[in-house]
């Protein structure tokens, strides 16, 4: 056991000293990208102010946004400030970027596991119920399914969703994550929870799909192997074959693809939230990206790739965790 | 006439190649004329006139969306080219003896898989200004990753074969081997999995431009006509939400389904079946 929690404290570090590399070039790129941008930053935050500035104003902003220096020295001041925390202030909505941040991210995180959890539990059940059936009018139904659902586009499907639930049928709420002019200290559990059910039902059909059939391939696999066959020969039911032998083969590689999912999930957030005008990260990229708040959009751009690299990390400690085969070789 | 079923796949595979060229010619043959509607006309229902209906300026939305689909398509199939020439270059770099360049490579292909792609098209998006060709680079620029990874695999796999071993041992040159063992080989594979990225691309290109980031509103793009439609969805405008994405989805589906064909014929195993 001990030495078990030393490989696997090992692996930790060396994934954290790969996930720092990976953000540091990211940064790198990011800002890159937008330094060679052909918006003037300067421009776009007098835009975004809304009022007239007179020439010294104009030179004093200038100056903030640093103007004249070398982009490397400017990179450089960028990030000794985000190693203190200290993000920058947003031009769109005049507020730090952190706290913009970390407040929409537990608006984003509630509706992304939303989705991650049903996609993950759903997918996973179909995947078997069609493994089990295979070449049965069920399987062939579920499984073009599946094909259809995995090449929608989500925004459109958010689309239909919105006109079928809240405009046709006033079921849902049209958007947002709480009732129009409540303070957000005041919106009940359910209400919150009324208002994620549409973009998370958007997001998660994005990737279920997906789930279900690769749940589907893996455990045909499983069950035409030898071992399934002597089982069977055994007079083991179908059930119990799915037990013991199904489930443990596939959990694993379902499990791994999930959290290596996080990246679609956080790319199909930005068309979800849009969709429904939910305040979350993925519609303030959009919001940053199209009114050129430089600040915003370096750093969610930083963050959904930390996001995105946490999985990566769980996923790639998950196989050294559960897999009993190389928990057996660290004995 | 009784077909056998490669026939029949063949068959098909015409079918969906030419009802997708059609659709492209005929956004490009549409006249800008036809596009340009009259505030008389706006918001009308869907009708025998206008079998999509008219958006809230008028315009006919049957031909706004071909010709948004065709643009779309143009963009998909030029980014998917060039990023499937990205996956080539690297996925066959991979045959180099250089573990340096190996272990480079497989980290550009991590750090390209650790941003989102649409923020990641997002950022290539506004460092080119926006418009077409920070469209065109930035979905070019994330699409190469997966068929990359599977030309590498392909590659690390034929490398170790005994013939490729054999080859080498009698003084066969590397680019010999390149392309006597490995290209025809990766040749298939390769063709399949640019087709396959082809409907990735469109979907992109929809779901970028519908957040805002592709050409001039004025260009009809068919993420732009589904955003348009955003706005006058609590107005009762069904049609302008319902149908373009409609058109959409259908063709993203035979381009799968072209993709998916194009394997069952290229590969022994299954072309017979």
């Amino acid at each position: 056991m001990k030495n078990l929690l030393l490989r696997l404290s090992g692996r930790f570090f060396l994934q954290l000293l790969k996930m720092l590399a990976l953000l540091l070039a990211v940064s790198i790129i990011a800002f890159a990208l937008i330094s060679a941008s052909p918006i003037d930053p300067v421009q776009q935050y007098i835009l975004n102010l809304g009022t007239a500035v007179s020439p010294e104003q104009r030179a004093e902003i200038a100056e903030y946004w640093e103007q004249d220096t070398p982009p490397l020295t400017r990179y450089l001041s960028w990030l000794s400030h985000l190693l203190r925390g200290d993000l920058g202030e947003s031009s769109l909505y005049r507020r730090p970027v952190a706290e913009i941040i970390g407040e929409r991210f537990w608006n984003s995180i509630s509706l992304m596991l939303c989705a991650w959890l049903f996609a993950g539990l759903i997918g996973f059940s179909l995947g078997c119920l069609m493994a089990m059936n295979e070449g049965k009018w069920a399987d062939r139904f579920l499984k073009r399914l599946c094909y259809v659902l995995s090449a929608l586009p989500s925004f459109w499907l958010g689309l239909v969703l919105l006109l079928l639930f809240s405009v046709w049928l006033p079921i849902f709420p049209i958007g947002f994550s709480g009732p129009i002019g409540m303070l957000s200290e005041n919106i009940s559990f359910w209400q919150r929870l009324h208002h994620l059910f549409l973009p998370a039902l958007t997001l998660s059909l994005l990737s279920f799909g997906n789930v279900a059939l690769h749940t589907r391939e893996k455990l045909i696999d499983v069950l035409h192997s030898d071992y399934v066959l002597f089982a069977r020969a055994r007079a083991a039911g179908k059930w119990k074959i799915l037990q013991r032998h199904g489930l443990r083969n596939i959990l694993l590689p379902a499990l791994t693809l999930q959290f290596s999912s996080f990246a679609e999930l956080f790319g199909g957030s930005v068309l979800a939230e849009t969709v429904f005008s939910f305040p979350g990260l993925g519609s303030a990229v959009a919001a940053a990206g199209l009114n050129s708040d430089v600040p915003l959009l370096l750093g969610i751009s930083l963050f959904s790739a930390l996001f995105v690299s946490v999985g990566n990390m769980i996923a790639e400690l998950l196989y050294g965790l559960v897999d009993p085969r190389i928990r057996e070789a660290a004995r | 006439m009784k077909m056998n079923h490669r026939k029949l796949l063949l068959f098909c595979f015409a079918g969906s190649l030419l009802l997708l060229l059609v659709i492209c010619l005929l956004g490009l043959l549409i006249p800008e004329s036809a596009v340009s509607g009259s505030f008389l006309e706006a918001r009308q229902a869907p009708s025998w006139e206008h079998p999509f209906g008219t958006d809230a300026m008028g315009r006919d939305l049957f031909l706004r969306t071909l010709k948004g689909l065709s643009t779309s398509m143009m963009v998909g199939l030029a980014a998917s080219l060039i990023s499937a020439f990205i996956a080539l270059l690297v996925g066959v770099a991979t045959v180099l003896p250089s573990r340096l360049l190996d272990s480079c490579i497989r980290w550009i292909i991590d750090l390209f898989m650790s941003i989102p792609h649409t923020v990641l098209i997002i950022l290539i998006s506004f460092s080119l200004g926006r418009g077409l060709k920070g469209l065109l680079v930035g979905i070019a620029a994330t699409h190469w990753c997966s068929l990359a990874r599977l030309v590498r695999a392909e590659v690390l796999q034929l490398r170790n074969q005994h013939y490729v071993a054999v080859s080498r041992r009698l003084g066969k040159s590397g680019s010999w081997i390149l392309r006597h063992h490995l290209l025809p080989h990766l040749a298939p594979h390769f063709l399949v999995g640019m087709v396959l990225l082809f409907p990735h691309a469109i979907l992109h290109e929809a779901s970028v431009s519908f957040l805002g980031f592709g050409m001039p509103p004025e260009q009809p793009a068919i993420g732009m006509i589904l955003s348009e439609s955003l706005q006058y969805i609590s107005a009762g405008m069904w049609w302008s939400a319902l149908f373009p994405g409609l058109l959409l989805v259908l063709i993203v589906l035979l381009f799968d389904r072209l993709g998916e064909n194009l394997r069952k014929q290229l590969d022994p195993y299954s072309a017979q079946e």
